[in-house]
């Protein structure tokens, strides 16, 4: 049972109405009693480092507060939600940029996960548990000497990915060759290569789906005359819909997070030409080096309220696409 | 006839066993590519890590760690190059260089004097030899005083490992075993939060750790929150604590033990290997939390991780590619050896909770 399933199941059995929750027997009373105890570390931590400063930065984007000079912190009203939205150019652009790298490495890491996760499945690989310990380990490598490594491996003349690719014969290597951080044309691809060094737990959450895909479903779709492909298009894709869902939901919040590669590679400049102001990378900058506080919150609201958005229509849609088996509908 | 039905039947058979060993070998070939291409900067990550600095930028070097070779004569050093001749390519070591011809001498024969060569010296190949820098390793060890990034990185995984691994087992259990009211909505609300941007809680954080209680420059503002669990922690435990069975407490609870004895004695023996995963998820966390540090540490650069200090180290020394490639090499040492060795544990937990986080 996955987190999002969980989810689910609590929320069908959640009584909201007070007066259910509290006409409870002696017994009953201890009980919730003890429950809440336990339960009172998370209880406090979700109250001071959750539900307060959530509210506080609600407030803190109506205030103009420059956290060097906190006694100069005055009410502006909805002045830093207009400039965000109307005046600021770098919000639309820092969004703009997040979404296109969005559009680009999620589809490929997710397929790559999930091809993978087929090849690591299938019942004619030999080494098959070596060879999924193997490909996991790079999910293992801290991501700050991942970026470290690969920002040298993508160097157009000594890396090893441009001499890779000139052995196939395309002219990939020096600088007329693919300059993969410098262009703006390759720089998310470039990106894509860096996250794909983390699509372990991808692979293995597909591959924990993948066999729990019945065998008779593949026997009999063979008896019926559907090749490789067809099985794959029509049973196993179907299949592992929850698990692309669950990665979808999670790769939202993920990728509008977006920091720490662009940050070790170029600083946050946003090199080549813009390419790189992510919208965390723009919300750091406002809020730290500037200490902008009360416009800082404004794009953190922002963030909070394109995430959620996109988690709500997520949901709606997978009613549409995800296949949880055992439900008829 | 029966034989020969026989007779096909076993060359059906033979031609299915061949066809589907055919079948293995070129699955397990596809596999191995793809892996030794997915696999190739980490290849990359070491070798050069083990190389000269002037090899690293030369994109006419081998593949391998290689030292240019150099002949000393006469009290001095000169360049061996592979000079061609009538006799095939010969070693020889440059002397004297000329635009049109140069004078080399034979480093196997000194006492045979010059050689002459027609030709221009810039288009020799030089003579390389296999040659480690193992050196690389402890310089880029004391350049960035890895001792001590390794140790502010440890203090605070263990301290916080500690901390939110109780801090969750506990609540974990409130979940896993009590009715409270809302239980079901709180429940949804600590799932919740695992799709919350952290962003939209951090100003007011920061604000408070650093200008109200001065924590800035040092571990508390990330030590302190830790001590109340997490999500992902929390919903791993409780999906473990709910397979252990009833009866273990109910015996544990007629032989007089009380709520928190039972918790302690009984079950967080029992949950182990889930208590095992956590720790190690909290541990990968730690190892590689970056940003935490980056904005709460400013200032204070004794206090820096390995992530920060690694990242400060790339921007200073950006030529020195072998060193900063040892660092990174270092650094994921720890990870991918706890990884190798507690891998079981480790998968199963991924699997239940989908990520670490």
């Amino acid at each position: 049972m996955d987190m999002l399933t969980e989810f689910g199941a609590a929320r069908g059995q959640a009584k909201w109405s007070l007066r259910a929750q509290f006409q409870l027997t002696g017994a009953q009373r201890d009980e919730a009693k003890w429950g809440l105890l336990f339960l009172s570390p998370w209880l406090i931590g979700f109250a001071l480092f959750y539900l307060a400063p959530m509210i506080v930065s609600l407030l803190f984007s109506l205030y103009d507060f420059v956290l060097s000079a906190p006694d100069e912190a005055r009410l502006v009203g909805l002045d830093n939600w207009r400039r965000m939205l109307a005046e600021d150019p770098n919000t639309w652009e820092a969004l703009f940029v997040t979404f296109k790298f969005a559009l680009i490495s999620l589809p490929i890491g997710m397929v790559a996960a999930f091809l993978l996760a087929v090849l690591l499945n299938s019942k004619h690989l030999l080494g098959r548990n070596v060879l999924r310990t193997l490909f996991y380990a790079p999910t293992m490598v801290p991501l700050i000497a991942a970026i470290l490594i690969w920002s040298r491996v993508l160097n157009p003349q000594t890396g090893w990915l441009n001499q890779l690719i000139a052995l196939t014969g395309i002219d990939a290597v020096g600088m007329d060759g693919l300059r993969w951080l410098d262009d703006p044309n390759l720089i998310y691809i470039a990106y894509t290569f860096i996250g794909l060094w983390g699509i372990g737990n991808a692979i293995l959450i597909n591959l924990a789906s993948l066999q729990g895909v019945p065998t008779e479903m593949y026997e009999a779709a063979s008896i019926d005359g559907a090749g490789w492909f067809r099985q794959l298009w029509s049973i196993t894709v179907p299949m592992v819909t929850p698990v692309i869902f669950y990665n979808l939901v999670l790769s939202v919040v993920g990728l509008l997070q977006y920091f720490i590669v662009p940050y070790v590679l170029n600083g946050g400049n946003g090199y080549p030409e813009g390419t790189t102001n992510y919208y965390m990378i723009y919300f750091y900058k406002q809020a730290f080096p500037f200490q902008n506080m009360g416009y800082g919150a404004t794009l953190a609201w922002f963030m909070f309220i394109i995430g959620l958005a996109i988690t709500i229509f997520l949901f709606w849609s997978g009613r549409f696409w995800v296949y949880y088996a055992g439900e008829s509908k | 006839m029966m034989a020969r039905k026989q007779k096909n039947y076993n060359e059906y058979e033979l031609s299915k066993r061949r066809r589907d060993l055919l079948l293995q070998a070129a699955v397990t070939l596809f596999a191995l590519v793809i892996l030794a291409v997915y696999l190739m900067p980490m290849a990359y990550g070491v070798i050069t890590s083990l190389k000269s600095k002037a090899q690293t930028s030369d994109p006419g070097a081998p593949v391998w760690p290689a030292e240019s070779v150099s002949f000393e004569y006469e009290g001095d050093d000169y360049d061996v190059l592979q000079v061609p001749t009538k006799s095939g390519i010969r070693d020889l070591a440059l002397v004297k260089k000329g635009r049109r011809s140069s004078q080399f001498i034979d480093p196997q024969n000194p006492e045979a004097g010059v050689i002459e060569w027609e030709g221009n010296w810039r288009a020799l190949q030089p003579v390389r030899e296999f040659a480690v820098q193992w050196d690389n390793y402890p310089q880029a060890w004391n350049t960035i005083d890895f001792a001590r990034l390794l140790f502010n990185t440890l203090m605070y995984a263990f301290i916080t490992m500690i901390g939110t691994v109780s801090a969750s087992a506990c609540a974990a259990y409130g979940f896993a075993r009590f009715n409270f009211p809302f239980k079901n909505v709180l429940f949804m609300i600590m799932i919740g939060t695992i799709v919350l941007p952290p962003a939209v809680t951090l100003v007011p954080t920061y604000t408070f750790f650093v200008n109200v209680l001065d924590w800035g420059g040092t571990w508390l503002p990330l030590i302190v929150p830790a001590m109340f669990g997490n999500a992902y922690n929390i919903f791993l435990l409780r999906q473990y604590f709910l397979t252990i069975p009833r009866e273990m407490e109910e015996a544990a609870q007629i032989d007089g033990a009380g709520r928190i004895r039972t918790f302690v004695a009984v079950i967080l023996p029992q949950a182990v290997p889930a208590l095992t995963a956590v720790s190690l998820f909290h541990f990968f966390f730690a190892w590689n939390d970056f940003f935490g540090p980056l904005i709460y540490l400013a200032g204070n650069r004794e206090a820096n991780p390995i992530t920060v200090g690694l990242t400060e180290f790339n921007g200073l020394y950006s030529s020195e590619t072998q060193l900063i490639l040892a660092a990174a090499v270092i650094s994921m040492i720890p990870p991918l050896a706890i990884f190798f060795l507690a891998q079981r544990v480790f998968i199963q937990g991924i699997v239940v909770t989908g990520v670490d986080k």
